[in-house]
């Protein structure tokens, strides 16, 4: 396969002027002293993506991926370093850049096609698709300003789909219109997969890499920190967010453990439980799929301490998950969950100090990445505290309705408005289930299947006969209320 | 379905690009130049009853002004001095046009600068295209005139018009590239240039006449000859003076009291317009090189900046 786009050591420099002086006499007046400050929003990045790849550009705001890209498309110089595309490029960075509002839509297709360097005579051949594809063949002639934004949106996809492109650029724009619009843009950027085209994507959305994404790489400060397949680099993406928000949140966290000094709530909410510091050690060893990781932290930074931790040289308080084990109601000692079980999820954690608003999530994923049920307590208006020291989230849960096969899962605590990332493990476990019926699918969803005789064509319409019954739900399992 | 895989065109995003690759670039994008150049057509004077006949009136209703200022007021006694006038006017109408239009450009289109990737000349290379063409329109009403009063040109310095196009437009674009990108980081540049175009609009024999300069110095000695000089170096006076002759046609009209008035130099040949236009072309040409590389040197900040 040969690349299709080359990033070679580009850098991009930026100076940050504390005020932009942009008339004459403010230059003069300042000259010389305007004050600024160096800031590299790229640094050296390196990057090779191969033809037909759908690449993600993973990163928080202002990691500088955004800079990457619009390098990549063409926008923005790089300070220094090259670029190198093999192919037509089409960059989406906004939907219906340039549209002008006293023209018609017809007219706004061919200015905004011309812009996105297509030929006149291309589009001749294509606008019969470009407006079909909008959904808008009544309003083509209308002015675009009487569009609905949504109706805007859509002409300025329609136009950005139809130009075949061999490198197409996304940023993010993939998120907008209608439910059903947006299906028809998912299913265009599938086609263009297929096709072999190379697709270049920015986003932050983790849930977006693992879906459409063949490879992904991570920025963080204008560094290129990760790279390699989703899984790998949404790990990654979180491990650094993660430590960003550990730094970040430095200042903020002093307020909060202030108020967090008290006794561990015991109003939990439903699903979530949370079990004592006391009761840790006794089931760190239950399950067998139990998987232990990061739980040499150092406990000695303790409640006492924290307070004082922000100042100077001692770590921020941390609240890490130390393990996480599946236990099956009924019978310890496996390794796997059978279908429409009472599972309980446990996960262990070890707070250096006390939080008050803490949210553990789990989400459990299928194989491609596709989201099939998360738990977290944030839908429940209860708050959970946690005091400094060991202790556990169990996730009960009354019947699993997955069926055969191995989910992988996610792991982590955040705070209630998600804003700090406490710790998170991103597919670092596996939830193995086990079916033991031949149910085929992805969820055993019980079904009664029953069977109405043919009703003579002049028979008077009467009620029906009742049906004989086939019950569906397999023998070995009794159907779960 | 595996997709073509003929020889795709390579790019380089680089902070290096030669002059070569740019223009290259401007040719692969012509006909975005075209539809920009009509946007910028149609957009000014949609939803407008008159439409595009507001761009006809402000410059005719200009030459009305001057009309009755010049010839019913100071009577300056120029003959047939509508059509003196639309010879100057057309040139500089354009020139002015070209110019403010370009300078604005890059800002008035930040939306599609900074999310769009296309050679960023286009923009001010749009504006030029639309001074054009509103040169053409406005060329059509001098004809009518010229059948009106039933003057005839200069045949013979007719050829002479397609150089001196080929200067206001080389010079138009030079200018209005180089403030084009200027204007982005400081936006000082356009209200100066919006001054600088009155003082070299005055600056121009439009609404007076070359042989009103000229004669006073005649014979060298005079201590104003710096000053004629000076004068003598604005590029778009061969380039008016080319289209008076070439259309206006005649030197030395003879005035209402049957003297004649001194327009333009009575002496002066084909060669003497043609070679002032060949240098105006030269200055021209370099400017735009210069323009070009300044704007190259800039172009890659401009999204940041707008």
């Amino acid at each position: 396969m040969a690349t299709a786009i080359e990033v070679r050591s580009v850098s991009k420099h930026f100076r940050l002027y504390h005020e932009q002086f942009t008339s004459l006499k403010e230059r003069m007046l300042h000259w010389g002293k305007v004050p600024y400050e160096d800031f590299w929003a790229l640094r050296d990045i390196e990057l090779e993506i191969e033809e037909g790849q759908t690449f993600g550009l993973l990163g928080h705001n202002g990691s500088g991926k955004s800079t990457l890209l619009k390098c990549t498309a063409g926008i923005v110089q790089p300070t220094s370093g090259e670029i190198m595309t093999r192919g037509r490029v089409a960059a989406l960075l906004e939907l219906g850049a340039g549209f002008q509002p006293a023209m018609s839509g017809r007219e706004n297709i061919y200015l905004n096609a011309s812009l996105l360097g297509m030929s006149r005579k291309y589009v001749d051949r294509r606008f019969d698709d470009i407006v079909a594809f909008a959904e808008l063949e009544q309003f083509i002639d209308n002015q675009v300003k009487y569009y609905s934004s949504g109706m805007y949106i859509r002409l300025g996809f329609a136009v950005a789909v139809h130009m075949d492109p061999d490198i197409l650029i996304v940023d993010e724009v993939l998120a907008v219109g209608d439910e059903l619009f947006q299906r028809k843009c998912f299913d265009r950027v599938r086609q263009f997969q297929r096709e072999g085209r190379t697709i270049v994507v920015v986003t932050h959305s983790p849930d977006l890499v693992r879906q459409v994404c063949d490879r992904a790489a991570v920025l963080d400060h204008g560094h290129l920190v990760g790279l390699g397949s989703p899984a790998e680099a949404v790990r990654s993406y979180r491990e650094h967010l993660l430590r960003r928000q550990a730094y970040l949140d430095a200042g903020e966290m002093t307020e909060m453990l202030s108020l967090a000094q008290s006794e561990p709530s015991s109003g939990s909410p439903a699903q979530v439980e949370q079990r004592g510091p006391e009761s840790a050690d006794g089931n760190a060893d239950a399950g067998p799929s139990a998987i232990a990781v990061k739980s040499d932290e150092d406990a000695s930074v303790g409640a006492s301490t924290a307070g004082t931790a922000l100042d100077g040289n001692h770590p921020p308080a941390t609240l890490t998950i130390s393990y996480v084990h599946i236990e099956p109601a009924h019978s310890a000692g496996r390794h796997y969950v059978e279908t429409g079980e009472p599972m309980q999820l446990v996960v262990g954690y070890r707070a250096s100090a006390a939080y008050a608003d803490v949210v553990p999530s789990v989400i459990v994923y299928d194989q491609k990445g596709t989201v099939l049920f998360s738990a977290d307590t944030r839908l429940y208006p209860a708050e959970i505290e946690v005091p400094s020291g060991d202790g556990e989230f169990v996730f009960s849960f009354d019947s699993l309705p997955l069926l055969d096969g191995d989910y992988p899962l996610t792991v982590g605590v955040t705070s209630y408005d998600q804003y700090s990332v406490y710790d998170w493990q991103e597919q670092q476990h596996t939830l193995s289930v086990i079916t033991r019926n031949g149910q085929t699918g992805l969820v055993s969803v019980p079904a009664r299947i029953s069977q109405r005789p043919p009703v003579a064509s002049d028979a008077p319409v009467g009620p029906e006969p009742d049906p004989a019954a086939v019950d569906a739900q397999p023998a070995s399992k009794t159907p779960i209320a | 379905m595996v997709r073509r895989d003929g020889d795709k065109p390579l790019r380089v995003v680089s902070p290096k690009i030669t002059l070569r690759q740019r223009v290259q670039a401007i040719w692969t994008y012509r006909e975005l130049l075209g539809e920009m150049t009509r946007k910028e057509l149609t957009v000014q004077y949609k939803n407008s009853i008159l439409g595009f006949l507001w761009s006809m009136l402000n410059p005719a209703i200009n030459l009305v002004v001057y009309f009755v200022v010049f010839q019913l007021i100071l009577k300056n006694g120029i003959p047939r001095f509508a059509i003196y006038l639309m010879c100057g006017t057309l040139v500089w109408n354009f020139f002015s046009m070209g110019v403010s239009g370009a300078c604005g450009s890059i800002v008035g289109n930040s939306p599609i600068i900074k999310k769009v990737s296309f050679p960023r000349e286009i923009p001010a290379l749009a504006q030029i295209g639309s001074a054009l063409t509103q040169m053409g329109f406005q060329t059509i009403v001098l004809i009518v005139f010229l059948l009106a009063f039933r003057s005839g040109p200069a045949v013979a310095y007719l050829p002479l018009l397609i150089p001196a196009l080929i200067a206001v437009i080389l010079l138009a674009t030079a200018i209005g590239i180089l403030f084009a990108a200027l204007n982005v980081k400081l936006r000082d540049v356009g209200y100066l240039l919006g001054i600088g175009l009155q003082v070299w609009f005055w600056g121009t024999p439009i609404v007076y006449t070359y042989a009103q300069i000229r004669d006073p110095i005649q014979f060298g000695h005079s201590p104003y000859l710096w000053l004629f000089i000076l004068y003598r170096l604005n590029p778009v006076t061969p380039i008016v003076l080319t289209f008076q002759r070439a259309i206006y046609s005649v030197t030395s009209p003879i005035g209402t009291g049957g003297v004649p008035v001194h327009i333009l130099p009575d002496h002066a040949g084909l060669w003497w317009y043609g070679w002032q236009l060949l240098a105006v072309i030269g200055f021209a040409g370099a400017l735009l090189l210069f323009a070009l590389s300044v704007f190259a040197k800039r172009e890659g900040s401009f999204a940041e900046q707008l």
